[in-house]
């Protein structure tokens, strides 16, 4: 057996952590977003490392931080969620309409009772449109694209029957002090925690469990995730759920902070939620993508907006540089795919 | 002979007006190493994917042991201790290496974290390393994509998942078609280890010295069925050259 022990073959290792990282996207992303930080606190200094404007910025991008989370699993099975928005909407008045209807009418003073079945409510018609979507894509083989772009117009046509076209306004009281201007371990706004929390347990779902493993697989290869014997249309349906579970929860989150049911101002939720799981290094092919990456994805057109407004220049140009971004980090994804199937 | 290990009778597979098998049947003992051959489109990937659940037969009878089966789906195939390698291989490009071999099969934590779903990625790296070590399967890395991975490591792959986890039947579909010199006698050498420990395997390949070389048996499919055996010590090259193309028929083909 001597003989053959200089010819086995050596014992595969993992690459050093340094390689390992060069590799990934979300260190090149997290280095933009870090780069662009110290732009703006060069060009003003009292500026974006201002605690007000801090809290603000990351107040203003929790809501879409937890719907991106779950666009981040829905476009690494190389889906696409485009009802994020409106399911928000939707969800927040469900909820609201569920908890003036518990008070008789008027919620404002509604006890934790009450607010308790709210959260319950938003979570539950979120998740509730995400399983028909689920259905309709994994079930009756209908394009991602096509049924979340019919989800999208109907959550929110339900919401507008709901509430007769025109915002709720009867919120309680309480949840607006508790969630939605609460702060907590001297100074931290609850909904960034609770933002942040959504963000960990994601993260924590898809990098390590059989769930997040079976994500990755069904979007790498459809075929070969079930000939492996995962259920793969069962999977699906359980991702878009999550999609729809989180955009409930946005719902709930976004009836707190504003106070008021916001019908007109989700339209474009669905698009930066994409654009910043995009940003993040997730990719539209699927098969890759991570929670860490989407979370810095979603702050780079977040603190472009605050820095603009900052150092005095048109927030117009926000959309521009952020499509720019874009275009380029789908771009370099392409060209990576490209080296990569050449072998 | 004893009652083979498995068995396909009269399998017909239509894939809209196309006849891919026409009754075909077909049959692997224990510890036997089976060829099949064919030309291009002659079905055999079509029969393997019947056999191995991927694709339902319209009709015909498989039988396990003796036993008529009924594999709807790749998953009651592999639970019955049938594993396949695809032509088309059916690896996730994005996963690494350990993960292809696990999938579907995933080792969890103990513990609470474990029954969250939690894996142990640890143990099945260390486990795949072993393996692959075992199966002289070369990788520099383990932790990088399959899909950035030559051709041949990924055919590798393939089969060192199918071997590691098959008890009764292997199938590969052209095992050996993307690799090299020393990666191929490599991969004979494990078909041949397979045989040894009472499996049976069943080899697809355009490389006639190859299936001479490995094969115990060799049978043939023509246009979808069976046209011809050969005990492979019995068989010449132009035999089986003869039995693809049609020059020489053995069995009925009515
Ligand atoms: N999914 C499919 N849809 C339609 N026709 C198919 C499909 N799969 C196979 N066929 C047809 O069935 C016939 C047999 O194909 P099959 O792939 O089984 O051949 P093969 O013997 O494996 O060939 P090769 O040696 O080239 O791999 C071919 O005529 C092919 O066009
Ligand atoms: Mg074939």
């Amino acid at each position: 057996m001597t003989a053959t022990t200089d010819s086995a073959p050596p014992q595969a290792e993992k690459r050093p952590l340094a390689r390992r990282l060069a590799g990934a996207n979300t260190l090149w992303i997290a280095l933009v977003l870090l780069a662009l930080i110290v732009v703006f606190a060069i060009i003003d200094p009292s500026g974006i490392l201002n605690v007000t404007n801090l809290q603000y910025l990351l107040i203003e991008t929790s809501v879409l931080l937890v719907l991106s989370v779950g666009m981040t699993f829905v476009i690494v099975t190389s889906g696409i969620d485009l009802s994020v928005g409106t399911v928000l909407v939707f969800s927040g008045v469900a909820s609201a309409l569920t908890m003036n209807a518990l008070s008789g009418g008027d919620s404002t003073n509604a006890g934790w009772g009450v607010i308790a079945v709210g959260g319950v409510v938003a979570v539950g018609s979120g998740a509730l449109w995400g399983v028909v979507n689920g259905l309709l894509i994994a079930k009756a083989r209908i394009p991602a694209l096509i049924v979340t772009l019919g989800s999208f117009g109907a959550a929110l046509g339900a919401a507008e029957l709901l509430t007769g076209g025109s915002d709720v306004r009867s919120v309680p009281t309480a949840l607006g002090k508790a969630l939605g201007s609460g702060t907590s371990f001297g100074g931290i706004p609850n909904m960034v925690l609770l933002a942040a929390v959504v963000a960990a347990i994601g993260a924590w779902l898809l990098a390590t469990t059989r769930f997040g493993r079976y994500t990755y697989a069904i979007g790498s290869n459809e075929v070969a995730a079930q000939r492996t014997g995962v259920g793969v249309t069962r999977h699906l349906v359980l991702v878009y759920a999550l999609s729809g579970l989180l955009s409930g929860l946005a719902g709930f989150m976004s009836l707190a902070y504003f106070t008021t049911t916001t019908l007109t101002s989700h339209s474009t939720d669905n698009l930066n939620a994409i654009a910043g799981t995009v940003l993040g290094g997730t990719s539209l092919f699927g098969g890759v993508g991570s929670v860490i990456g989407t979370v810095i994805g979603v702050f780079i057109p977040a603190v472009l907006n605050k820095g603009f407004v900052i150092i005095g220049v048109s927030p117009f140009w926000q959309p521009i540089a952020v499509a720019i971004v874009l275009v380029a980090a789908v771009w370099f994804d392409q060209a990576r795919r490209r080296a990569r199937n050449q072998r | 002979m004893s009652t083979p290990l498995l068995e396909a009778r009269s399998l017909v597979k239509h894939y809209g007006s196309v006849e891919a098998l026409r009754g075909a049947s077909f049959e692997v003992a224990a510890g036997e190493v089976v060829s099949l051959i064919g030309d291009n489109g002659a079905g055999k990937s079509t029969f393997i994917k019947c056999l191995s659940g991927a694709e339902q037969p319209d009709s015909g009878e498989i039988l396990l042991e003796g036993k008529p089966i009924h594999l709807d789906s790749p998953t009651t195939a592999r639970s019955l201790g049938i594993e396949t390698v695809y032509q088309d291989l059916a690896v996730a490009p994005d996963l690494d290496p350990a993960a292809n071999l696990y999938l579907g099969r995933e080792i969890k934590r103990g513990g609470i974290l474990g029954a969250l779903g939690m894996l142990d990625k640890k143990e099945m790296r260390r486990r795949a390393s072993e393996e692959f070590a075992r199966l002289g399967v070369t990788l520099q890395n383990v932790d990088v994509p399959i899909g950035a991975l030559s051709g041949g490591q990924r055919q590798s792959v393939a089969v060192a998942r199918s071997v590691v986890w098959a008890s009764k039947v292997v199938f590969m579909d052209e095992p050996t078609a993307a690799l090299g010199v020393v990666q191929r006698e490599r991969v004979l050498d494990v078909i041949r280890k397979v045989r040894d420990a009472g499996i049976g395997v069943v080899l697809i390949s355009h490389n006639m010295p190859e299936v001479l070389s490995v094969s115990d048996r060799v049978e043939v499919l023509r246009l979808g069925k069976r046209v011809a055996r050969f005990t492979a010590g019995d068989a010449s090259l132009e035999d089986l050259v003869g039995a693809m193309t049609g020059a020489l028929v053995q069995e009925d083909v009515s």
